[in-house]
């Protein structure tokens, strides 16, 4: 099943099993379906809680706060991950701090969808990936989707939190497909580990370096981490978190041996360069496990640009398989 | 004027005699950060209080004590909120403009309170027919573009939202007349939202003039905006007015108290008094204390 479908499928079941659920967007509705027709099917089944909005990102983000002050559950699609700037102030000064501002907590069951990410020649406006802007938020959850964790324990997990949340969608993981149990591909396998996929080569063993990436980049990853090794022979191991922040890979015991016994960590993100969640992580690894790493952490990001239209200028800026394994190459020997 | 009841008049003077308070503690630094008093517009939530229900959500803005008076016989818990004392309404993390008390809710913030208005609405008209989502905002609130997506959403999802307008003519320093163009009823017309003006500073004529559109707002549900031109006596905040000292300014109480004076004294000493004891009690408490974030 691919990633898309994975997540269609689990907004059909949460508006199925839950009632209080609403789903609000810009054209969403059927027969469109949404822009990257996640929300498709989902207006036939349910007209009530479906709801098509005006192009208004602001009054869609508080309106679904207000649903949820009211006792009830949103999911809110913002068509490019891009416009949720838009609904800045309603999720940071009201959804978010209203979790916390009048003393006693507030529940606040809210998702805002996020699809984001380049590689579909959409132009600076409409390709970003924007967790830096929305980092460090007190009450505010960021969550990425990945190829391995099921969208709907992971929507069923972010309205139990009672704090408003944001998932960021890698438009490109919507056509690929999610992995089953245990293998990625003949080389590597998965488990998971706290809400961390781990990926490493299926006969084990500690690995050379170490790559934390959020789900929209996985498979550059996984590219990365095939050529290191048949052609470098460097075996790495991948950790994709589903929560991205607040996101503390040094607190599960378990992770601890891939970041400390590791030649490398490296944190590959799709964020523009300067202030991003890679530099974050990074900074809770080098206070957590100072003494133990081999090396500073290695970061990839964007690059510190706009992203260009054409196709070649595009892949300049954004970070590409090629990119990550140059990282590790340099980090380890550089 | 009409003469009020004395409840009426008691709640219109608790709220003067808090504001004025509030700006003395304020003058003695008793007081912390920043606050907004509501002098010269008592009159507008406390003709509303008798028209809202229980029921419905009531969201204020930062000049919202006597919004929170006229729904709350509670002048401890909110001067405690602002004093940061033991029994605020918000442990003393919201103060002055951040105040929740079930459905009642203040934000600091322009026009953010419109689109969760917004969504509360639409929740009542599922749920709980009747009930409406009141917003009390100002004139300078429609400069921000929060206003107008939530009334066009409101007005297409026909959702009982009742805007109440505070026109006090005045943006914190700027005079209505060099921030908006146009006029709030013609924004309003605009979206074929229904719009009511009101100068009228008697409480008995407001009501008369505003209860069959209230009632019309929940019984066919819809956006109404009720303009009540209004008079902000006191600074901005505190020692922040910077209109020319002795311009004349309309004042509801130097003209019901012209007319009554005897009942406006007896209850104007009562009221005074009750804040006297309630600041002395209140400043008496230990520090708030907070659960945690």
């Amino acid at each position: 099943m691919r990633v898309g479908e994975n997540l269609n499928r689990a907004l059909h079941g949460l508006l199925r099993d839950d009632s209080s659920v609403y789903v609000l967007g810009e054209d969403i509705l059927d027969p469109y379906g949404g822009a990257f027709k996640i929300t498709k099917g989902l207006s036939e089944r349910f007209p009530d809680r479906v709801l098509a909005t005006p192009l208004s990102e602001g009054a869609i983000a508080g309106a679904a706060a207000g649903l949820a002050l009211a006792g009830e559950k949103a999911v809110v699609e913002i068509m490019f991950g891009d416009f949720a700037a838009l609904a800045f102030d309603q999720i940071m000064n009201f959804a978010a701090k209203s979790v916390t501002m009048y003393g006693r907590r507030v529940p606040m069951p809210l998702v805002v969808r996020c699809p984001s990410g380049g590689h579909r020649g959409y132009g600076p406006t409409h390709s970003q990936t924007l967790q830096k802007h929305f980092l460090g938020v007190p009450g505010l959850s960021l969550f990425e989707v990945t190829p391995f964790h099921d969208n709907r324990a992971v929507l069923d997990r972010m309205l139990a939190l009672g704090e408003p949340c944001l998932l960021f969608e890698d438009k490109v993981l919507y056509t690929r497909p999610m992995y089953g149990e245990g293998a990625v591909d003949e080389l590597f396998a998965w488990r998971p580990v706290d809400d961390v996929a781990v990926v490493e080569l299926a006969d084990g063993g500690d690995p050379d370096y170490t790559l934390i990436v959020p789900g929209g980049l996985v498979h550059r990853a996984v590219s990365a981490m095939r050529t290191l090794l048949l052609e470098h022979d460097l075996a790495g191991a991948l950790l994709v978190p589903s929560r991205l922040h607040p996101f503390d890979p040094a607190g599960v015991p378990e992770l601890v041996p891939l970041l400390a016994r590791t030649g490398l960590v490296c944190v590959a993100e799709d964020g523009t360069a300067g202030g991003t969640w890679g530099e974050h992580v990074a900074a809770g690894l080098h206070t957590r496990l100072w003494g133990t790493l081999r090396r500073p952490v290695a970061l990839v990001s964007s690059a510190p640009s706009v992203i260009p239209t054409a196709v070649h200028l595009e892949r300049e800026v954004l970070v590409q398989d090629t990119t990550i394994r140059s990282a590790v190459l340099e980090g380890l020997h550089g | 004027m009409n003469g009020l009841a004395d409840e009426d008049l008691a709640l219109l003077l608790l709220i003067r005699c808090f504001e004025r308070k509030l700006l003395a503690l304020f003058a003695q630094g008793e007081l912390n950060g920043t606050t907004h008093t509501c002098l010269g517009q008592e009159y507008v939530p406390v003709s509303l209080r008798p028209l809202l229900r229980d029921s419905d959500w009531i969201f204020s803005n930062h000049r919202g004590h006597g919004h929170y008076l006229a729904r709350f016989d509670d002048p401890e818990g909110l001067l405690a909120e602002i004093m940061g004392r033991k029994g605020a309404v918000c442990d003393g993390v919201g103060g002055s403009q951040h105040l929740r008390r079930g459905r009642y809710l203040s934000t600091g913030v322009q026009g953010q309170s419109l689109p969760v208005a917004a969504g509360v609405a639409l929740h009542l008209k599922r749920h709980e027919p009747g009930a409406l989502a009141c917003a009390y905002i100002g004139d300078g609130t429609w400069g921000e573009g929060a206003v107008y997506e939530a009334l066009n959403m409101a007005a297409l999802w026909r959702l009982p939202l009742l805007v109440v307008v505070e026109h006090n003519g005045i943006a914190q320093s700027t005079p209505t007349s060099a921030q908006m163009a146009g006029t709030v009823a013609g924004r309003a017309a605009a979206f074929g939202v229904r719009h009511h003006a009101l100068d009228d500073l008697d409480v008995a004529a407001v009501r008369r003039e505003v209860a069959p559109l209230i009632e019309e707002a929940r019984t066919d549900p819809g956006p109404l905006v009720l303009e009540f031109r209004t008079h902000r006596l006191g600074p901005h905040s505190k020692g922040d007015d910077v209109r020319p000292p002795g311009a004349p300014l309309i004042d509801w109480y130097a003209a019901y108290r012209a007319a009554h004076p005897a009942q406006s004294a007896r209850i104007e000493a009562a009221a005074h008094d009750r804040v006297e004891r309630v600041a002395a009690e209140v400043a008496a408490r230990p520090p708030a204390s907070w659960g945690g974030s």
